[in-house]
């Protein structure tokens, strides 16, 4: 998994060991742990684990062998305007993919990974149940629904100019 | 709900919400406040009505009235009108595709008229986040009577009788799964709801979840008293965050009213229920791999036996079941094991729910009898193709299942009947194909999710996945041979008979069943290197009709690659060796002078 | 005890409940083939995640194959391992995991060892019909163990091992699917992680994946080098092992040979590791009895337990994971590092050799062995104690590759004065015989008088953790024994929590302690084979007429010629050592 660094400051550090401790600093509560830390830091690099390990007391190599098999946990920040593309079935057959390509084009970059101005990222998720929308985007929490690959545009030029 | 004249139901479903239903709620509770109707009628954010192709979407209560595609705006009109003055907002009705005319409710809508609501019964009736609905809609009377007046042995012979089989996909017998646990001795026992959806096209358990969230902790607490459980765990998908939200909310007040915790309904029996979440792999679907997750390991799978009924959550009996088989017992115990097992077939009883999509014109959430044919589910409730092309397949059972086709349209639906004809039940995707799907990229489609959520731990599964995807990618780029075929078949059969669990067990079933009923299409790749969907991007080519051109510059303007030439009133022409393929020039050509060869 | 009855490949077969259909067919001669079973029984290290399904067998009534490693038998179970279904499905699985695989078998460290490469040489594959993307990663060069991913096969034994056994956490499945692998934290380097070297890992993997370094070359060089006097020692395991590398039966004594095959080979001098293993006892002994003595005087300052130092893998591991406990493991170097000293001092002022001039290569049963030469602290201006540490497996190559006829050698004796060694020191190769030889010392200075019997059986064994006690005349010494790091982990944990009542503690890092090392002949998961080579080394003691190291002669000299005393103020700056806190941050890193 490619990665970013993160020097961690003296209170990230005691907010990890908080979140651990709100677990109860059980190693079976990893998961949990990793959510919430993520959901703190954005993303979740090798100095955020090596802290989760040490706070729940279990090997750095079980925490990354666990972040790395789930795909809600990322080791690379996300761009401030995170673009979702559903490649569930739904909107696979009418035209996810289309549309996926579309962005890659324009942005310059793969799915998972962020522009060099950390303004955009692209990942793909799996059927958000708006299937009658399909295809969907979502950029943020805000959804797109029934996007063809001339409304790629459009959608980017609301994000423009911030 | 009585005091109210009219009750207005927002669908607050996903779906709906992606198109501002949330907006459209406030626009209409603000309306209501300002022309004075506070006390007559009831604005409420119900889930999901199913209906999702033309949300968002309000019902009006008493009469049923169905309001579709209703845009905040639309707020002012449906009280002024509907509220106040007792007139249908004709343009906001559904409008039949056939007959072309507005119908007034939603008892004369095609979409609903096959459907028998069991475990979607609540779902766009009340309100999730409110218990009081629940329990005016019967809530929690199954519990009080399984308490009160059963013994676990004879609540579980209720759930045996009824015939209810898994959701989740297997279809494993309920009421003998939770009579396996209840003969399991063990210092703690944990009854797990699985909530990890992750079919790709499959929305039923999030749209329960999000509708009906107590009927989930109700059967979770009727489970745990049948088998000796005590906790209660619900492992879903972090990605769904209404639907978490919602059980919050649901598991508080059910604490609250006694309906979990200590001694719930003073009988003495203890339950209460946490909150486990998902991180994003559908290989923790399959129960163990679920366990471990909930442990806090890699969700990998482990071979049963032993199964989690012997050896489960921390070591200790647990039972599984999926959100959907939950959602049928509250009914079962309120109803009677008789009554649901005379809707059914005679090994599948009850009703499954499935997400039709694809390429249908009412894509939505359905809830069925089984036994009902694909062509009714199809053509009658799903109102048929969409633009009337074509039927060409259905998928079920997600990257599980096969293709289906025409041959099948008759045949009745349920467990064993999908698994004859190549296909299964599944959680209950249903994904409508026609004539511009080519089925071998439908195939390799379904083996490119596999291979990415394989969880690696067994040879077959993730080597032969993967070389499964390049043979059939391989045949998309028009590099096919016909020993292709033979690889694919073999390795299918071996890694369906060799691989550690459901999942690398059916993966290979989409190759299967497009390779049963689709053969013509796979050898036209190969031989002639023709894609008859014109889907694949290697075996096509974009040309432009010299006698149609007229010069226009509309595909030159919009070719994103700029590989289009000619002058204004020239011909064009478009450079192969730059062409994407995108198929932007044929959609902006206003005289069909694009042409795919 | 409840019996089932069965049939498999239509004979029929009894076996215990809760017996896999993999054993049952074992009982009937049927030996399924599988890449990722382990069983070492006596070590309680079974490891059957179900993997490679290479050992999938037809049972009758089962929609699919069962893989006979999980399955439990049950009564009247009808099983077929070679039906044409299962051939194929076998057959297809094993051309699946080759079509992930390199193909530069002739010159893979494993190549003839490799459990892959048997499989596809018996099951006779000529093709592969699945081609496409295979995996690669960045090989691993550690300073003892090289790490080349493209060849692992997911068996995930070495996980296993890691982990369970050892609770070193080095390692673990990361990624999913067609990327998973077994892999450090952010699959940095070993040497950038808590690896202890112990090579477990490398002990039980089927392929090339994991592989010690190979200082073969260097020793090659040494030797044709006119300019350099090349001395060897050889450890006590390696002698109850090497032998295997010869189709000798396991347990097959070859010290003999072994000292004649390095002579021809051509090192200058010959020497034993048991040697040094006697002085250990000399230094570590009397460090014991020094705290004991204090302690029983009413010295509450002093440290006890004390922990045996003699194991590096054992050594790295406190350093990572107890840093707060370096005080505790006796200051003694190992054997092998005390050698190295001794030889390029003592040795080297005997012969007139500069100890620059001088190259030491010491055989070892051990991976971990070559990181500790490596160790700055046992260098002297940059030179090293120790030059190379070379395992049984690289020995028995360099014998094969200078055309020895290993089997037909003459016995020959290890020259002198370094050569000469008790059977105290040969139990060093085994668990439980570090204490033992120093029980037998300790006893001796301790109490004055001569002890009858050398034997502590209640020392000997294969449970992970033991305990026994001993009578030194009057005072109860109690001693606790653990073989695998994660037996050591738990009596360090008592001792942490102040409830250990022990006064020592012998540690070995590997499973039954050397015999059972990283750098042994691969034992491919039969644990019989380690019970054979404990077996030959108790002999060996038996055998030798001094049976306490005090008694060596040529211990004796050294320390009349050299070294003074035991913890005289040059033996403890030859001899004994210093512990580092050594736990990782990623910001230490890069």
């Amino acid at each position: 998994m490619t990665s970013v660094k993160l020097k961690l400051k003296e209170n990230d550090v005691k907010k990890i060991q908080e979140i651990c401790k709100s677990f109860n600093n059980e190693p079976g509560e990893l998961i949990n742990v990793l959510h919430k830390t993520q959901e703190y830091f954005g993303y979740l690099p090798a100095e955020v684990q090596e802290e989760v390990a040490e706070g729940l007391g279990i090997s750095v190599a079980k925490v990354y062998g666990v972040v790395t098999f789930y795909s809600f946990f990322t080791m690379l920040p996300k761009g401030r305007y995170p673009i979702s593309v559903c490649t569930g079935t739904a909107c696979y057959v009418r035209g996810a993919e289309k549309v996926l390509d579309e962005f890659k084009r324009i942005l310059k970059v793969a799915v998972g990974e962020t522009t060099p101005d950390g303004k955009y990222s692209i990942t793909c998720l799996r059927c958000v149940g708006a299937c009658g929308l399909a295809p969907v985007v979502m950029v943020g929490d805000k959804t797109y629904g029934r996007v063809t690959t001339d409304g790629v545009k459009d959608i980017l030029k609301e994000y423009e100019n911030e | 709900m009585a005091k109210f004249k009219t009750h207005m139901l927002v669908c607050g479903g996903t779906g709906c919400r992606a198109s501002a239903s949330d907006v459209l709620y406030e626009n209409l509770k603000k309306e209501v406040k300002e022309k004075g109707l506070e006390n007559d009628v009831q604005v409420v954010t119900t889930g999901c009505f199913g209906f999702c192709e033309q949300g968002p979407i309000v019902k009006m209560i008493p009469d049923n009235t169905f309001y579709v595609g209703v845009q905040p705006k639309d707020a002012a009109d449906i009280v002024a009108e509907h509220a106040l003055k007792g007139r249908k907002v004709d343009r906001l009705l559904y409008k039949d595709p056939v007959k072309k005319e507005h119908v007034p409710d939603s008892k004369h809508m095609g979409f609903y008229k096959k459907q028998i609501r069991i475990a979607l019964r609540n779902c766009g009736l009340i309100d999730p986040e409110n218990v009081n609905e629940y329990l005016a809609a019967d809530g929690y009377e199954a519990l009080g009577k399984v308490l009160l007046e059963m013994t676990p042995e004879e609540a579980i012979q209720i759930v045996i009788d009824s015939g209810l089989r898994g959701r989740g996909g297997g279809g494993f017998p309920t009421g003998v799964k939770w009579k396996i646990a209840q003969g399991v001795k063990g210092a703690q026992k944990y009854v797990v709801c699985n909530a990890d959806e992750g079919d790709p096209g499959a929305f039923m358990d999030r749209s329960i979840l999000e509708g009906d969230p107590h009927t989930v902790l109700e059967a979770m607490a009727i489970n745990g008293y049948c088998i000796g459980a005590t906790k209660g765990l619900i492992y879903i998908r972090a990605e769904y965050p209404l639907a978490i939200h919602r059980l919050k909310v649901a598991i508080a007040q059910a604490r609250e009213y006694g309906l979990l915790g200590e001694d719930i309904l003073g009988s003495g029996y203890n339950f209460d229920i946490e909150l486990r979440y998902g991180a994003g792999a559908f290989v923790c679907g399959e129960e163990t791999a679920l366990i471990h997750s909930m442990e806090g390991h890699r969700g990998e799978p482990t071979f049963k036996p032993p199964f989690p009924a012997e050896s489960g959550y921390l070591g200790m009996p647990t039972n599984v079941n999926n959100v959907e088989t939950y959602a049928n017992i509250p009914v079962i115990f309120n109803k009677g094991a008789k009554w649901f097992a005379s809707i059914g077939t005679e090994k599948s009883k009850g009703t499954k729910v499935f997400a039709l999509a694809g390429k249908i014109n009412n894509v939505g959430l359905i809830e069925v009898p089984m036994g009902i044919t694909l062509r009714e589910v199809i053509f009658e409730i799903g109102g048929g193709i969409k633009g009337g092309k074509k039927f060409k397949a259905v998928q079920t059972g997600g990257p599980s299942g096969g293709c289906l086709t025409e041959k099948h349209l008759d045949t009745p639906i349920d467990y064993d009947n999908l698994i004859a004809s190549g296909s299964m039940m599944g959680s209950g995707g249903m994904i409508v194909m026609d004539e511009d799907d080519c089925m071998v990229s439908v195939a390799k489609f379904y083996l490119d999710f596999t291979v990415e959520e394989s969880c690696g731990k067994c040879s077959p599964c993730r080597i032969g996945n993967k070389r499964l995807y390049e043979i059939l990618e391989k045949i998309t780029k028009g590099h096919g041979a016909m020993d292709d075929l033979d690889k694919l078949r073999n390795l299918s059969n071996v890694i369906k008979d060799t691989s550690l669990c459901g999942l690398g067990q059916t993966s290979p079933n989409p190759v299967l069943s497009t390779l049963d009923n689709f053969y013509d299409e796979y050898l036209a790749h190969i031989t002639e290197g023709k894609c008859f969907a014109s889907q694949c991007k290697d075996l096509i080519k974009y040309e432009i009709i010299p006698e149609n051109c007229v010069g226009c510059t509309a595909c030159a303007r919009n070719c994103p690659v700029n590989c289009i030439s000619g002058e204004r009133k020239q011909i064009h022409l478009i450079d192969q060796s730059l062409c994407i393929k995108c198929g932007a020039c044929m959609e902006k050509c206003k005289f069909n002078a694009v042409t795919i060869i | 005890m409840e019996l089932i009855k069965l049939t498999i490949d239509n004979r029929a077969v009894e076996v215990e409940k809760g017996t896999t259909v993999f054993h049952a067919a074992k009982k009937l001669g049927i030996e399924i083939p599988t890449l990722c079973y382990m069983n070492l029984a006596d070590l309680n290290i079974e490891h059957k995640p179900g993997g490679c399904r290479v050992c999938v067998v037809e049972v009758e009534g089962r929609r699919n194959l069962a893989p006979s490693c999980a399955t439990e038998c049950n009564e009247g179970m009808v099983v077929k391992t070679n039906s044409m279904r299962v051939l194929n499905s076998r057959r297809t699985v094993l051309e699946l995991i080759l079509s992930d695989h390199p193909f530069d078998c002739l010159i893979c460290a494993k190549s003839g060892y490799c459990d892959l490469q048997n499989m596809a040489i018996k099951m006779g594959v000529r093709s592969i019909p699945y081609q496409g993307e295979k995996s690669t990663y960045k090989p691993d060069f550690s300073p003892a163990i090289i790490r080349e991913m493209d060849k692992c096969i997911m068996c995930r034994r070495c996980e296993t091992m890691c982990n369970d056994f050892q609770t070193v956490g080095v390692l673990s499945g990361i990624n999913r699917g067609f990327e998973a692998v077994v892999a450090p934290a952010f699959e940095r380097d070993l040497d950038h992680s808590e690896c202890t070297y112990c090579g477990q890992c490398v002990a039980v993997c089927p392929t090339g994946a994991l592989t010690e370094v190979d200082h073969t070359p260097q020793v090659i060089r040494a030797l044709a080098d006119p300019t350099k006097t090349v001395v060897v020692q050889t450890a006590p395991a390696v002698r109850a092992a090497l032998g295997e590398e010869f189709g000798l039966e396991p347990g097959t004594l070859v010290t003999g040979k072994l000292a004649a095959a390095l002579r021809r080979l051509g090192f200058d001098y010959v020497f034993d590791t048991d040697f040094a293993a006697d002085l250990t006892i000399m230094e570590e002994g009397s460090e014991l009895l020094d705290r004991l003595g204090r302690f029983l005087g009413g010295d509450k300052s002093v440290k006890l337990p004390m922990l045996t130092s003699c194991c590096p893998g054992w050594v790295n591991f406190f350093e990572y994971n107890f840093p707060d406990m370096l005080d505790v493991p006796s200051t003694a170097r190992s054997p092998q590092q005390m050698f190295g000293s001794i030889a390029k001092s003592y040795f080297a002022d005997k012969i007139a050799v500069d100890r620059k001039e001088m190259v030491v290569v010491s055989i070892m049963p051990c991976v971990a062995k070559k990181f500790e030469a490596s160790r700055e602290e046992f260098k002297v201006d940059g030179n090293p104690d120790v030059d190379f540490s070379i395992s049984t497996r690289e020995l028995a190559a360099l014998i094969k590759g200078a055309n020895i006829d290993f089997n037909t050698l003459p016995d020959e004796d290890f020259d002198k004065p370094l050569g000469e060694s008790t059977g105290a020191g040969v139990i060093f190769g085994v668990t439980g015989g570090v204490i033992e030889a120093a029980v037998r010392t300790a006893y001796e200075l301790h109490t004055k008088k001569t002890l009858e019997k050398v034997d502590f059986k209640q020392l000997r064994g294969l449970e992970g953790i033991r305990s026994a006690s001993v009578d030194f005349d009057g005072v109860e010494i109690k001693i606790g024994i653990a073989h695998g790091l994660g037996n050591a982990r738990k009596l360090l944990e008592d001792i942490k929590a102040g409830k250990s009542e022990f006064h020592a503690i012998e540690i070995m890092a590997c499973p039954s302690g050397c015999i059972g090392g990283g750098g042994q002949p691969l034992h491919h998961g039969d644990s019989s084979i380690l019970k054979a080579r404990s077996k030959a080394i108790y002999t060996e003691d038996e055998l030798k007429v001094l049976r306490k190291s005090h008694e060596n002669p040529y211990i004796i000299k050294l320390y009349d010629e050299f070294l003074g005393k035991p913890m005289s103020e040059k033996a403890h700056h030859l001899l004994h050592t210093h512990y580092f806190a050594r736990k990782l941050k990623h910001i230490d890193i890069d």
